[in-house]
């Protein structure tokens, strides 16, 4: 005798007791602790804050350990307590001309005036699986340079804005939009293009710059600057009326210098693509800056023909909150739908079966 | 029946520092058929987006008697009736035909979408008149389930003729109708055209670079050279008594049969 | 209830800003009206459009029916109803008759609804034009100017290959004879349902930041033609749990054989039509 499925709530529960046991594992191995995660494991850190946008190590890295590992979940579980942060003012604008550089690099000249800072990158190792890390015990140590580097660091691309090479960045005037505060319409600027890129998801935006690479779009670039170090936030209280520092975030900026033949109105100019990401997040950085340029084209006068090109294609799919979401919402029950497109397709069958033989002596 | 169908005056349009085309008047009443000829780069396609709704001009104004008898200025009125005007009076047939035909739905479709946007709602009248344009426009109707893309270059051409024709519209626009395609098949098409313009008494504007094209579709021309009308007159006049260097270099370039 | 949260975990700010929204929408039947969609603690995709309208006009003497293809027992409907009773402590229910609110997703109660109830739908794709033009810049035009020929294209295409309308959910409607609009993934059963219903009907899109609504009394008309009118789904079966000829039946397969039965997809009015009555008849 059928009786009506009953219980779902018994089993959500369980199914939540099943998952905190596997997010243990062998009670026998000491449990992760968040701060191991936010001090071992910064490079995970640093994307979950910039997907999650929050910038706050230790929730991003409870957020990784709650998770299981999975970064797109630690991202929306950051997201989502996102939104329940009250929003108390906005800082002063980041200048990163300021920023405690400890890795700055440039492929458009050999040399620049403080030199080229390796700092610490897996750039020039050899991906030699290392199976000492797992036998622990090595405390390796870095050697100090004899003098610091220079507080002062120019950026690579104001030397060429000053010949005019290189097309000169114009804020706008207006408030720069909120994509928090006001949905996503099209045509979109570039303040809430760079928004949304700074969120977007870190392979998606990959996939597209490497698209722009191979021909989808292609820009000629160029890695201008790449920098990364510690840059101060400040804000103005209204009962001060002056800056004031509040902290110290760590951040990767990206300034791609790309081909520009000129048109009728403007002179042959290099043209930029930018982009910025919180911690040493330099992949994501170089992305955004490709894919930044990548939807200039309509700006710049070039034919819009590949998808990096396609504002609208690269925002609307860029979030992976929200592409999560929905490509995983088709476990939840549709069978009331399926149940429609059952009947519908017994019905043409049916119809089809019945049906007199065409003729297809046709033209 | 004294007032023109079309009013153009001192129509022009540039873009930023170069000129697309400039001072352009010229009247058109119903039954006629204008022609405009140049090279590329005279300016004559930009003329025609500006005379068919489709790209506001500089300076000049284009008015248009509508069904109701009232003469209006087409930019003077909202985007949203400009459309509806240019969806309910106007036709315009495009050289390329796939940029103005839904390629991924069947011809009977394509034809019938025009009467579906001002409200028909009876498939099967919409379908009967969209094969009797098939039938005039002469397209096998029991093709009329195909999609476009099983057609050749001259029945997409035909089948977007038969899609703009199917609203009954009072007024024209073709740019480059015969444009890429087989010479024999330009010739059958042009009979088409002049079939229908005669039949439908149409009033039609054709851009072309095609002097045979004005020959046997216009009854007056106009020539462009460096976006301005160099000449215009009735065309057989034109073409066979030209006046400007620039016409009758035109003229003396085609080939003779 | 949970504390640390503000009561339905939205904070006043935006619920006032979806209310807002929600009031242009009431303003404007089938019109799609923009907003500032938050992250939920459930994904998008799975219903937080819904659960931010519901979060938006909730009150403490509100009731709360949550449902999910018809049932009150389904693992989302579940999910949903346990969040608010966490961060709003309202009372909930499975009765269609005593619910003040009822959050939907993918279909319309069999119980009719009366004035002063609101039903809440689930929105997983807000534009009906989305198939034909992907592009929202484009599509916002074609609703402005009242576009919709191509509409029924795509049903003049059905006849002609199927003979027959093809599409048997979220079957696209004319609100107030104005605006062309999606009803969600409901049967096209459900459909007649919307028209002229007592109810006001709200519907919310999360993860594509619209909303829109039908208040009362509203005229829904399905998109058809004349000659190839507007019709529901039909069983040959009745339900085999209470007999109704008359509600949308769920299809379950009771073995491997393929042998099945029909039963209601509404829960609630599949239990209280069975319970004066001997389970085992059907008419």
């Amino acid at each position: 005798m059928y009786v009506a499925v009953k219980g779902g709530e018994a089993a959500i529960d369980n199914a939540h007791r099943l998952t905190a046991e596997e997010r243990r594992g062998d009670t026998g191995i000491p449990s992760i602790s968040v701060e191991q995660i936010a001090s071992q494991m910064g490079l995970a850190v640093d994307r979950v804050m910039n997907e999650g946008s929050v910038y706050d190590p230790d929730l991003a890295a409870l957020a990784i350990k709650q998770a299981q590992g999975d970064l797109v979940e630690a991202i929306f579980l950051l997201r989502a307590y996102r939104s329940t942060l009250p929003r108390f003012g906005a800082s002063e604008p980041i200048d990163t001309s300021g920023m405690a550089v400890r890795r700055r690099i440039s492929s458009a000249f050999k040399d620049v005036p403080g030199g080229q800072i390796l700092g610490p990158t897996y750039d020039y190792t050899h991906r030699l699986l290392d199976f000492t890390l797992a036998a622990e015990g090595q405390e390796p140590a870095a050697i100090r340079a004899d003098a610091p580097i220079d507080a002062n660091l120019p950026r690579v691309t104001d030397v060429l804005g000053r010949e005019g090479l290189l097309e000169a960045e114009r804020p706008g005037d207006a408030e720069p939009g909120d994509i928090t505060r006001e949905p996503l319409t099209f045509p979109a600027d570039r303040d809430v293009r760079l928004q949304s890129l700074a969120r977007a998801d870190e392979g998606f935006l990959l996939a597209l710059a490497y698209s722009t690479q191979r021909g989808y779009g292609h820009s000629h670039p160029f890695a201008g600057e790449i920098r990364m170090g510690e840059v101060t936030v400040e804000i103005v209280p209204e009962e001060l009326g002056f800056p004031v520092e509040i902290g110290e975030i760590t951040l990767t900026e990206c300034q791609m210098i790309n081909q520009f033949a000129g048109s009728e109105e403007a002179p042959p100019q290099f043209t930029r693509g930018y982009g910025l990401a919180f911690g040493q997040a330099e992949r994501k950085a170089m992305a955004m800056a490709l894919v930044d340029r990548g939807m200039r084209a309509a700006e710049l006068g070039e034919t819009v023909e590949a998808p990096a090109q396609d504002t609208e294609f690269v925002l609307a799919h860029a979030d992976n909150v929200e592409a999560s979401g929905f490509v995983q919402h088709l476990k939840l029950p549709h069978y009331v739908d399926f149940q429609s497109e059952l009947e519908l397709i017994r019905r043409l069958r049916a119809k089809f079966d019945t049906a007199e033989p065409v003729d297809m002596a046709a033209e | 029946m004294n007032t023109p169908l079309l009013r153009v005056a001192e129509l022009g349009r540039s873009y930023g520092a170069r000129l697309g085309c400039r001072d352009v008047s010229f009247e058109l009443y119903p039954g006629e058929v204008i022609g405009v000829v140049g090279e590329s780069g005279s300016g004559k396609t930009t003329l025609l987006d500006c005379l068919s709704g489709r790209l506001e001009p500089s300076a000049g104004t284009v008015e248009y008697l509508t069904r109701q008898s009232e003469m209006v200025d087409v930019y003077a009125m909202s985007e949203a009736r400009r459309r509806l005007l240019m969806r309910t009076e106007w036709g315009a047939v495009r050289q390329n035909a796939r940029d103005a035909l839904r390629m991924g739905v069947s011809a009977g479709a394509n034809v019938g979408e025009p009467l579906m946007a001002v409200g028909r709602r009876h498939y099967g009248g919409i379908r009967a008149e969209a094969e009797a344009w098939l039938d005039q426009v002469e397209i096998s109707t029991d093709r009329i389930d195909d999609l476009p893309s099983t057609f050749s270059g001259g029945m997409l051409q035909r089948l977007q003729i038969a899609r703009n024709l199917v609203t009954h519209p009072r007024l024209v626009f073709m740019d480059e109708p015969t444009g890429g395609l087989d010479v024999s098949v330009q010739a059958r098409l042009l009979d088409l055209l002049h079939r229908l313009v005669v039949d439908l008494g149409l009033s039609a504007i054709v851009v072309t670079h095609d002097l045979a094209v004005v020959r046997l579709l216009t009854h007056r021309l106009m020539v462009m050279r460096h976006g301005t009308v160099v000449e215009e007159g009735l065309t057989d006049q034109v073409l066979d008594d030209p006046h400007h260097p620039y016409t009758q270099l035109l003229v003396s370039s085609v080939l003779q049969p | 209830m949970s504390t640390g949260y503000n009561f339905a975990y939205l904070d006043e700010q935006t619920k006032r800003m979806i209310r807002r929204g929600l009031l242009k929408a009431v303003a404007i039947p089938g019109y799609q009206v923009p907003f500032a969609s938050r992250e939920m603690p459930l994904p998008y995709g799975w219903g937080t459009g819904g659960i931010q309208v519901t979060a938006a006009i909730l009150g403490p003497e509100d009731v709360l029916k949550v449902i999910d293809q018809g049932a009150d027992d389904t693992t989302n409907a579940v999910s949903i109803r346990r969040f608010f009773a966490r961060v709003a402590g309202v009372a909930t229910t499975e009765r269609t008759d005593e619910a003040t609110i009822v959050q939907t997703r993918h279909r319309i109660p069999e119980t009719p609804l009366a004035e002063g109830q609101i039903l809440v739908y689930q929105v997983p794709i807000p534009e009906p034009l989305r198939w034909l033009e992907p592009r929202e810049s484009e599509t916002r035009k074609m609703h402005a100017l009242a576009d919709y020929g191509s509409m029924h294209v795509k049903l003049y295409e059905d006849i002609a290959r199927h003979g027959a309308i093809a599409t048997s959910y979220d079957y696209p409607v004319m609100v107030d004879g104005r605006y062309l609009m999606r009803p969600s993934p409901i049967p096209k059963f459900d459909n007649p349902k919307m028209d002229m219903n007592p109810a006001l009907q709200l519907f919310g899109a999360g993860r594509e930041k619209r909303l829109y609504a039908v208040p009362p009394y509203t005229p829904v008309k399905s998109l058809d033609f004349e000659d190839h009118p507007f019709t529901v789904q039909q069983w040959d079966e009745h339900c085999a749990l209470c007999g109704s000829a008359d509600s949308f039946l769920d299809e379950v397969i009771t073995d491997n054989q393929g042998g099945r039965m029909f039963v209601c997809s509404d829960t609630d009015y599949c239990g209280r039509h069975r319970a004066p009555h001997d389970v085992s008849s059907a008419p």
